[in-house]
């Protein structure tokens, strides 16, 4: 059977591959939501932490021998906690300025830990191998679903609807939303808010680190994996506006969908597919598919 | 932020002007090295067209290689494989970063802050993946042997070192005191009410779209010219030319002299240049590591730059009674 010329199976190969992306796309455009929302700063960083996540996944295999499983646990509690150093020590200081300053300083900590991590590991690839629960793949009649990425998907839906479920629906995503519209308020409500907003980076960093073990599997990790990443998640982020969660997961999906579609029928614009979207829907509705006109 | 530095010159600054102006004319006889001096001459020149857009209007373009790359690509193929003159390869580069700034600027001006800079950004990747793919620019490769030629019709051949250092510093003295006409100019002084005060100067009547537009397409030309006369210079244009890295350090090399002065992106250039000249060779990869922990530090501690902490230090010590 064949769509538009091109075999039914290589073509939902390709969107599955575009909704592995999307997944990543929808996990890191969500934690950069949630970080702008409450600290006003764009971070860069976030394409490093996703990178350092995938590298403590290596390293917890590697160096301490514990499985894909342990480093779903660990890499996020790990980067997590340095997401929190770096807000109490640096990000701290900036929150009553430009947040230009903001973008600057992640963006300065972004290099650091490629340069880093390029020093150490060079800038080839590492690989990292399935886990041995998720080998082989699923015949699902129509086509052969790989299990590992079947699980990505899942996995990272459930981690953004829990997300969105834990902002929009609990008492202390109420506080998060209160302290994103007023914090003089909510602190004098008695919430500490310095710790909320500590917490806040600190586990937006675990997201994004989630998101690089996650990712582990599927690519190639290298020190620039997040950088590439994180310029189109800002596209994304753009396309959907930052006012929305779901917004954030709904165009993170549909972009990566939009690029595995584009990788089958026209493969030299599948990189850059996403910034002329950007484009069209800035000409279109300037504040973004889910956005409220500032 | 107090940039009026040739506004009311004091005799000091006249001479630091004349003093550092008498160096760039003497470096190629005093053992600076001519290509190198020439290097950091055209990044001075980008870093001066992007503190016009940062320190004048207000505008982070987090991507402002890309119009430095597309120009330096466009000037060598037209030079070496469309065989045009060397001049009109030059002017066409500029012609190439302000037409691409002017499509950018059109889409990226709907928003304000932190969202125009990521906007310039995810432009700048496209035009980089636009560089990369295709068919003239040698991929990964790069565009390589673009010749000199000579200036006006063969009058001055460019093929030394000294004769093509004395068209660069020409052209970079010229952009130079060109900034400050448009900083001092009546269009100017509206670009920083609109830097002050967007809304302000919105209810004061003017369309502040078509100045920010403007200031970006002005900007985006001359850092165009940097893109073609570093191709001129090195004899080649590859992809770091376009590459983001590029476009954080112009912010950098901004935002460590001084945004928002006249000088201080050129020391700011220097410096960066300068640096990472020197430490290629001894730190590898911990360039990157240095670049990013100079960022660091500039952010937290150092947000005036060096030519902004002088006048904030002469002020201060113009008034001791407080």
């Amino acid at each position: 059977m064949e769509i538009f010329g091109i075999p039914l199976q290589a073509f939902l190969g390709q969107l599955m591959l575009g909704l592995v992306n999307g997944s990543f796309y929808a996990m890191l455009s969500l934690g950069l939501a949630v970080i702008f929302g409450l600290l006003g700063i764009v971070n860069f960083a976030h394409g490093a932490l996703y990178m350092m996540g995938a590298y403590a996944a290596w390293f917890c295999l590697e160096v301490f021998g514990l499985n894909f499983w342990v480093a779903l646990v660990i890499a996020p509690l790990v980067v997590g906690a340095l997401g929190v150093a770096v807000e109490r020590s640096m990000l701290k200081r900036l929150y009553d300025i430009d947040p230009i300053y903001g973008l600057l300083l992640t963006f300065g900590l972004a290099l650091i830990a490629e340069g880093i991590f390029r020093d150490q590991f060079g800038v080839s690839g590492q690989q990292y191998p399935v886990p041995d629960l998720l080998q082989g793949a699923t015949n699902l009649g129509f086509m052969v679903l790989p299990n590992y990425r079947g699980f990505v998907i899942g996995a990272s839906l459930l981690v953004c609807l829990s997300t969105w479920y834990l902002i929009e629906r609990t008492r202390l995503g109420a506080y998060l939303r209160a302290g994103t519209e007023n914090p003089k308020l909510v602190q004098a409500f008695g919430i500490n808010v310095p710790v909320m907003v500590m917490l806040t980076y600190g586990a937006g960093a675990g997201l994004a680190a989630l998101a690089g073990v996650l990712a582990a599997p599927v690519i190639q990790i290298t020190p620039l994996m997040g950088s590439n990443l994180i310029i189109v998640v800002f596209a994304v982020v753009v396309i959907g506006g930052m006012g929305s969660i779901l917004g954030s997961i709904l165009t993170g999906l549909a972009l990566g969908l939009i690029e595995g579609l584009t990788k089958v029928f026209y493969p030299e614009a599948s990189s850059i597919v996403v910034f002329v979207i950007m484009a069209i829907v800035l000409m279109i509705r300037p504040a973004g598919l889910f956005g409220k006109e500032m | 932020m107090g940039g009026d530095l040739s506004h009311k010159m004091t005799a000091r600054g006249r001479w630091a002007w004349g003093a550092a102006l008498a160096l760039l004319l003497a470096a190629p006889f005093i053992g600076l090295y001519p290509v190198f001096m020439m290097k950091a001459m055209c990044y001075a020149i980008f870093a001066c067209a992007f503190n016009l857009l940062l320190g004048y209007t207000g505008l982070l373009s987090f991507g402002h290689a890309a119009y430095l790359g597309a120009a330096a690509y466009g000037t060598g193929w037209l030079i070496r494989s469309a065989g045009w003159s060397t001049e009109m390869g030059v002017l066409a580069g500029m012609g190439i970063g302000a037409v691409l700034g002017l499509v950018v600027g059109m889409i990226a001006i709907r928003r304000q802050g932190i969202y125009f800079a990521m906007i310039t950004l995810a432009m700048a990747q496209m035009i980089y993946f636009v560089c990369l793919q295709a068919p003239f620019t040698g991929g990964e490769d790069g565009l390589q042997g673009v010749p000199r030629g000579a200036l006006f019709g063969g009058l001055i051949p460019l093929k030394s070192d000294v004769a093509l250092y004395y068209v660069v510093l020409a052209v970079f003295v010229a952009v130079f005191l060109a900034i400050i006409r448009i900083v001092h100019s009546p269009y100017g002084q509206v670009l920083k009410a609109i830097r002050e005060n967007e809304p302000r100067a919105i209810s004061l009547g003017y369309d502040v779209d078509k100045y920010k537009l403007l200031a970006f397409v002005l900007s985006t030309a001359i850092a165009g010219l940097a893109g073609s006369l570093k191709t001129l210079v090195l004899g080649f244009a590859t992809l770091s030319d376009a590459h983001w890295s590029l476009s954080g350090e112009v912010v950098l090399m901004t935002l460590l002299g001084g945004m928002g002065t006249f000088a201080g992106p050129v020391i700011g250039a220097f410096t960066i240049i300068g640096l990472q000249d020197y430490l290629a060779d001894r730190v590898g990869s911990w360039v990157t590591v240095i670049i990013g922990a100079i960022f660091v530090v500039c952010v937290l501690a150092f947000r005036k730059g060096f030519v902004g902490e002088l006048i904030a230090w002469q002020q201060r010590r113009g008034k001791p009674a407080e």
